[in-house]
């Protein structure tokens, strides 16, 4: 039960968290004159835009997980393959995840 | 086990496509959706470190038809979601909760993720590139 509540509270304050970062993220590429590789990675090098990003990708794949072990759990209902699924898809996100954050600092930190 | 007189969930064959119904599947169907699209933000973020070569060969993916229809489908996608997660996080608060202001609040949802999704298309026309 307690784990539930916890997950219920961790979609919600992540969904919160990605309404101003979903918009600032897609306006400011959508805005950007060349989307060349030069000018990606001047803007992802700025210490701001590296921070947001990296907080951006932290709240996205970790409500990605959330949300996807909802649909897991109301439509898989074999209990074995149910928790398989689940943890490929933890396991999936968690990666997805980390390779941001650490692509996101190489780039600003100029490795 | 025994569920008595309880309602039951709705069997999905034989159950009545509403607008309510329709968006609520909807929402489940984007983020699964848009999950893999975080895959896809997880590999131009390793492309755009990995250096201008790495960048270009994605870049050519991005700009075929089929990278142009997924990207296209993901910034839909995630307008509805944000769009429905907001009316989502009104109903928690416990806003809206009744018949005709959960229409009607469908309704907007509808035409302001469309609304969003042509205001950015016209933004990235003004720069005169796509995607």
């Amino acid at each position: 039960m307690k784990q539930a509540v916890h997950h219920w509270r961790a979609q919600r304050l992540t969904a919160i968290i990605l309404i101003p970062l979903c918009l600032w993220f897609i306006f400011t590429l959508a805005g950007m004159t060349a989307v060349d590789h030069a000018a990606v990675s001047a803007w992802i090098k700025s210490p701001l835009n590296s921070l947001l990003l990296i907080l951006f990708t932290l709240a996205l794949f970790y409500h990605a997980q959330l949300g996807l072990q909802v649909v897991v759990e109301d439509y898989v209902g074999n209990d074995s393959l149910r928790n398989c699924t689940i943890l490929i898809c933890s396991i999936a996100m968690s990666g997805a995840g980390l390779i941001s954050i650490l692509a996101v600092l190489k780039i600003s930190l100029g490795l | 086990m025994s569920r008595g007189n309880r309602p039951l969930s709705p069997h999905l064959q034989i159950y009545k496509p509403q607008l309510t119904s329709v968006l609520s599947i909807t929402h489940r169907g984007t983020g699964v959706f848009l999950s893999i699209g975080a895959l896809f933000l997880a590999c131009w973020l390793l492309a755009v470190a990995r250096g201008p070569e790495a960048y270009a060969l994605l870049q050519g993916y991005m700009h075929a038809w089929y990278g142009q229809i997924m990207l296209y489908a993901w910034l839909f996608s995630l307008y509805y979601h944000l769009c429905n997660g907001v009316r989502h996080l009104c109903w928690d608060l416990g806003l809206g909760l009744d018949i005709k202001t959960t229409y009607a609040s469908g309704y907007a949802v509808i035409a302001s993720s469309l609304l969003l999704t042509v205001v950015t298309v016209y933004i990235r026309c003004i720069q005169g590139v796509s995607a």
